[in-house]
């Protein structure tokens, strides 16, 4: 994913003029009044220059009057259009910075469940909060400054060839060493700090996630400490890189500088010596020179800004160009009605890099109304054959149907407002009971949600809470119990209410006795609706029409409860390892 | 909580050095030394520049006016160009140093910030997004770096280099010199007014982007769910909203700064014109000569371009001073035990008399624990004793209080009432209250009811009890926990990476992983909590096997719902509404 668009190397660069091209008006006016600006400085310097030169020469007051009135409307001048620079560039930057960080969102969508892990979130968070900001950088620390010092430095130049030729080649040589030489230098010292300064920040970040996630599970193994010392080493190789940038930067700074002073006493030596030249021209000549190196001195860490904002944008990039592990048809068929039938035909899923299918030829078929119970060991493949009906996995052979069509056809929101449910790792977000809750239906009333608190048999306990709805739920739901936060999630899926349920171990982490009655909740309550059921308690099994028993991916065994029970094999297993026979104690 | 800070004192020193910034400083190893190297390097830059403007003025009215050529200036210019270096070097002088200082101080605050996290411990991390704490952490005090690398230094040079310019000119033209006297002190005097408008406007800055960060990182974790529920791209219009709540904010911070710049950039520039004509009417009538004239056109910037420099420097610094506000915040947060970001040495002495290894009483008499913002308790006025190697199960209904219980004796939940000791063989009883906790957690093992497993490989989230532990220990452990046999099917085996909270693994699998964590632990006291959730019956068999011989001769506690964990225990105890309402025999539960 990241060669992709690491293989041009100015690659990131032209995409992020490419993001800037909507505020196009803006960035003309932001570096058409930086030059002014800083035309204005020049001048300024310039003609004071002059005017005091000419003043010793003693010449009428008339002669002055037009240097006095210009070295007032510089003066004026300088100030308004850096404010007026400053504002159209920053708006320009801000504006295609949020709308950068829009993008990175909506490229991550297509991506869950199944491409996310490629990425850690902390490192995603360090893409979206810092490296996202290289298009910012890139507009005001880059874009104007070097337009502005390439427009000054001409004009300069210019101006002093016009005065006095020679000067002008070595104030052109200068500049060229201040603005071009000192930081292509620079740019072979530190290329390749640069480009690892935002993997080391996103480093940082992961190591502190690390922490802020799994601060108890550290604190009672007793590996907090080690936890500290990763990030501190984190953090100080972060700091060793910035150190390098920083010195590297300075250097280039002061060899800027050096060069500023050695032009300027170069071309003073040539206006001194410059026989044919008017006296009060030689001021002039070396404030100019001094004067025209202070917008070329920004260059150097300009293209420092510009090292990292092509090494943060290839991160940036890399996001947006990820292919999503489930594509998207061109042109999808019209979203199912609610009446679906869904089948499997012998449908396997092999995850990457796994020596082994995690589904493996499943044939399934749920008809309107139709339940069906998947049951198996741990890792047997059942929470991956739901992900596939969520279509949130392609399956690596067969095919889904969905109403008689390929549901590769369909829009996957389609799919997924038919098909869905509670998924395995159920995410509680960090907002209040209702607002998880509304997620699965935006339009429902209270009476909505309590019905379905009531279903999850939650509702007692939400009612006395304080807050009651309004109740935090804090970060992962880490302030509610294990058994209250599954409820909500059932909850939740409840109300969303889709044709096909689909239902991950819903009672897991429940006592029996309400894990048992809840189960016969659901299955009463969904009658009618297809179900898929995944469980490793057997008790109400009865109630379904269909048990598949998965095993290593494949189905060994399917049938009704009755029947399966009766008959040795797995699912006679299992019912018996969760039955301990008396006899057998 | 997030997103409001506390108030962090009224600026003392106006806003150059308020009490922020001198808690900031404090925070500085070697704040002396550096003060001192800067005071230093100012004062060099200070001469510098009074150098180079006389030997610019001189060399250029001779050049005007006597036209002795470059000849005759040699030993000017070679002085020139030599201070031109000068200038250079003390640049970079200043740049490394600041940078050092910058780095150290970013290092110091993220160390105590991080570990004050760990210290208010999980309780309090779920009260917070913990996206926004990472942005905090990362890029927040990252924009620490202008206030010590701009700012800071800045500070110095304002103070002494428009002094040392205004000295100079009052020798050379007393009347220049006045003009820039009274005109100079309205920059810091604007500098000030601005600078207290724009904290708020900072921290709103500041606080955008925190949500951002702690709404995203919600969101990428939930992204799946958000999906099955057809919400991801509805959710889109949210993140756009809060990027762009961002770039309000920003604007609104940087119109303050610009509109400043702009004021302080037209005082400076017209006192320069201010001071330029009048000395060139007076050159012209023969009042002044040309070198003083052009000494006086070059030194006046320099009078105000520090303290300009100073005023967009603290612009630049103030998102900054906004993180380091919201830093301390944290650090202040005073923790469950009422105390604030201190080590608590009476705990370390009372550690050094506990010694590993012994198996104890453990006794809760009249432990309350009530949350906040809930009105029941979640544990109320509970005793309980468990002898030394003695396994209690407990049951109840959800949200009974059983984590919580474990959590107390684990010292992730602090008890509002009520005591919990460990009475050793030897009779020495030891308070929860004064223990020192991480000795005490040397003690245990425990599979937590929603174990958190590690973007790293497999056996390094088994080994997180015992890094040192041999891969024999790794793999029997696993063995223990039924986990071996998946594990070995993994494309790399034990050295399989995991992704973030263990993806890449079925639900099962990943309990099984932090059950083969705890049985790697080896720890003389168990708390289980529901350490066969997800399993299958026949692997849950296995795992309870395990379990039991593990179990012998050691402390348990087990929460536990399924009945064949509960089998195995000496005495069931049942929970309800944060009370013992039973228990003592396994047919309590109900269980055929
Ligand atoms: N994201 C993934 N990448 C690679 N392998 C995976 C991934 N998710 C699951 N697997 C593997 O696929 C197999 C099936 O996993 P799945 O989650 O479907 O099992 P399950 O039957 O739901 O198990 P459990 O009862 O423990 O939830 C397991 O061996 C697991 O290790
Ligand atoms: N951090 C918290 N903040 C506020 N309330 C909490 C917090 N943690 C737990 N609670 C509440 O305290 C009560 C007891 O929670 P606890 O986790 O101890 O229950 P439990 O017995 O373990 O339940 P389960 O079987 O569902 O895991 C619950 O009502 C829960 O909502
Ligand atoms: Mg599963
Ligand atoms: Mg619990």
């Amino acid at each position: 994913m990241a060669n992709r668009s690491a293989r041009t190397r100015y690659g990131p660069i032209r995409r992020m003029l490419g993001m800037l091209r909507a505020h196009l008006g803006r960035l003309v006016l932001a570096v058409s009044a930086s030059v002014v600006t800083e035309l204005a400085a020049l001048a300024l310097m310039g003609t004071a220059a002059w005017l005091l030169a000419r003043a010793a020469q003693q010449p009428p007051l008339a002669a002055l009057s037009l240097a006095i009135v210009g070295v007032r409307a510089f003066a004026t001048a300088r100030g308004v259009f850096r404010y007026g620079e400053r504002l159209a560039g920053h708006d320009a930057a801000l504006r295609a910075l949020a709308t950068l960080r829009g993008r990175v969102y909506d490229a991550l969508v297509p991506l869950a469940p199944s491409g996310l892990p490629a990425y850690r979130s902390a490192d995603l968070l360090s893409r979206m909060v810092s490296d996202v900001e290289a298009v910012q950088d890139l507009v005001v620390r880059v874009l104007v400054p070097v337009s502005t010092a390439v427009v000054v430095a001409g004009v300069a130049v210019g101006f002093t060839a016009l005065v006095l030729p020679p000067a002008a080649v070595v104030l052109a040589i200068g500049l060229a060493l201040a603005g071009v030489v000192v930081p292509l230098l620079m740019v072979s010292a530190a290329r390749r700090t640069a480009r690892r300064l935002a993997p080391a920040r996103a480093e940082l970040a992961e190591r502190h996630t690390d922490l802020l996630h799994g601060s108890a599970d550290l604190a009672a193994f007793g590996a907090t400490e080690q936890a500290l010392t990763d990030a501190e080493r984190a953090g100080e190789r972060l700091a060793r890189l910035e150190r390098g940038t920083a010195l590297t930067t300075a250097l280039g700074g002061a060899g800027s500088m050096l060069v500023q002073g050695a032009t300027t006493v170069a071309v003073t030596v040539l206006a001194l010596d410059a026989g044919s030249l008017a006296g009060v021209m030689v001021p002039v000549l070396a404030l100019v020179a001094l004067i025209s190196f202070e917008p070329v001195l920004p260059l150097v860490p300009a293209v420092q800004r510009l090292l990292e904002s092509r090494a943060s944008m290839r991160r940036v990039l890399a996001v947006l160009d990820a292919r999503p592990p489930v594509a998207e048809p061109a042109s999808p068929l019209p979203a199912p009605g609610r009446d679906v039938t869904v089948e499997l035909r012998s449908v396997s899923v092999r995850y990457p890099e796994a020596s082994r299918d995690a589904v493996d030829g499943v044939d399934l078929r749920l008809t309107p109304g139709r339940r069906v119970a998947v049951v198996g060991t741990s890792g047997s493949g059942k929470s991956t054959l739901l992900a596939c009906l969520m279509r949130f996995i392609e399956p690596s052979a067969g095919t889904v149907l969905l109403n008689g069509h390929d549901v590769r056809d369909y829009d996957g929101d389609d799919v997924r407002a038919v098909i869905t449910g509670v998924t395995q790792d159920a995410h509680l977000f960090h907002t209040t009971i209702r607002e998880n809750l509304r997620l699965a239906r935006p339009d429902a009333s209270d009476d909505d949600l309590l019905g379905a608190l009531e279903l999850a048999r939650l509702r007692d306990w939400v009612s006395s809470l304080p807050a009651g709805l309004d109740t935090e739920v804090g970060e992962g739901g880490g302030q509610v119990s294990g058994g209250q936060r599954q409820r909500l999630a059932l909850a939740r899926a409840l109300l969303a209410d889709p044709p096909v349920v689909l239902l991950d171990e819903p009672t897991e982490g429940l006592d029996p006795q309400t894990a048992d009655e809840l189960v016969a909740d659901l299955l009463a309550t969904t009658r009618g609706r297809s179900t898929v059921l995944v469980t490793h308690r057997l008790f109400g099994l009865d109630g379904v029409d269909e048990v598949v028993v998965l095993h290593a991916g494949r189905v060994v065994q399917r049938g009704t409860h009755a029947d399966l029970v009766a008959v040795a094999g797995p699912y006679q297993d299992l019912w018996w390892a969760s039955h301990p026979a008396p006899a057998s104690k | 909580m997030v997103g409001v800070p506390r108030p962090c004192g009224r600026p003392i020193g106006g806003v150059l050095l308020n009490q922020l910034a001198r808690r900031l400083l404090a925070s500085l190893p070697a704040y002396r030394v550096i003060a001192l190297a800067f005071t230093v390097l100012a004062v060099a830059g200070a001469v510098a520049i009074l150098v180079q403007a006389e030997l610019l003025a001189r060399a250029l009215a001779d050049g005007v006016l006597s036209r002795s050529g470059a000849e005759a200036l040699a030993g000017t210019l070679a002085l020139l160009a030599g201070v031109f270096a000068v200038r250079a070097g003390l640049s970079w002088a200043q740049q490394a140093l600041a940078q050092r200082a910058a780095a150290s101080i970013k290092a110091s605050l993220r160390r105590r910030l991080l570990r004050r996290t760990q210290e208010l411990g999980p309780g309090w991390l779920t009260g917070q997004h913990s996206g926004a704490l990472t942005t905090t952490l990362g890029r927040g005090l990252d924009a620490l770096e202008p206030y010590f690398t701009g700012y800071f230094p800045q500070l110095f040079v304002a103070a002494v280099v428009p002094l040392a310019v205004l000295v100079r000119l009052a020798v050379a033209d007393l009347a220049s010199a006045v003009i820039v006297l009274v005109t100079l002190p309205l920059i810091p005097i604007f500098g000030i007014l601005v600078g207290l408008s724009t904290k708020r406007a900072t921290e709103r800055q500041w606080r955008s982007l925190e949500r951002l960060g702690g709404h995203f990182l919600d969101l990428v974790a939930g992204l799946p769910t958000l999906r099955a529920f057809g919400r991801a791209r509805a959710q889109a219009v949210a993140v756009r909203r809060t990027a762009d709540e961002h770039r309000v904010a920003t604007m609104g911070t940087l119109r303050i700064a610009f509109l400043s710049a702009l004021v302080l950039e037209l005082v400076a520039t017209l006192s320069v014109a201010l001071v330029a004509v009048p000395v060139g009417l007076r050159t012209l009538d023969g009042g002044m000569d040309l070198e003083t004239a052009l000494l006086v056109l070059l030194l006046a910037p320099e009078a105000y371009l520090p303290l300009r420099a100073l005023g967009s420097q603290f612009h630049a610094s103030t998102e900054g001073l906004a993180v380091a506000s919201r830093a301390f915040a944290v650090l202040d947060e005073p923790d469950a035990h009422g105390a604030a970001d201190s080590g608590r040495p009476e705990r370390a002495v009372v550690a050094r008399a506990h010694e590993a290894g012994a198996p104890c009483v453990v006794r809760f008499e009249g432990v309350s624990v009530r949350y906040p913002r809930r009105d029941e308790p979640a544990l109320d006025d509970l005793s309980l004793t468990v002898a030394p190697g003695e396994r209690v199960a407990l049951v109840g209904p959800s949200g009974a209080g059983k984590s919580t219980l474990l959590n107390v004796l684990l010292g992730l939940v602090v008890a509002d009432a009520g005591r919990v000791t460990l009475t050793k063989a030897d009779g020495a009883e030891l308070d929860l209250d004064t223990v020192d906790v991480q000795e005490l957690r040397r003690q245990l093992a425990w599979v937590p009811q929603r174990p958190h497993l590690f973007a790293r490989t497999v056996a390094e989230n088994i080994r997180l009890g015992r890094p040192d532990a041999g891969d024999d220990d790794v793999v029997r452990a696993a063995r223990l926990a039924h986990a071996d046999e998946f594990v070995t099917d993994l494309p790399r085996g034990y050295d399989t990476p995991l992704g973030e909270r263990g993806a890449g693994l079925s639900a099962g699998q990943r309990q099984r992983i932090a059950l083969a964590r705890a049985f790697l632990r080896d720890a003389p006291l168990l708390l289980l909590d529901e350490p066969t959730a997800g399993l299958d019956a026949g692997s849950e068999a296995a795992v309870v096997d395990a379990t039991s011989r593990l179990m012998a001769g050691r402390t348990v506690l087990v929460v536990a719902h399924r009945p064949a964990m509960v089998a195995d225990a000496d005495r069931v105890v049942r929970l309800e509404h944060g009370r013992i309402v039973g228990g003592s025999d396994r047919t309590a539960l109900g269980v055929g």
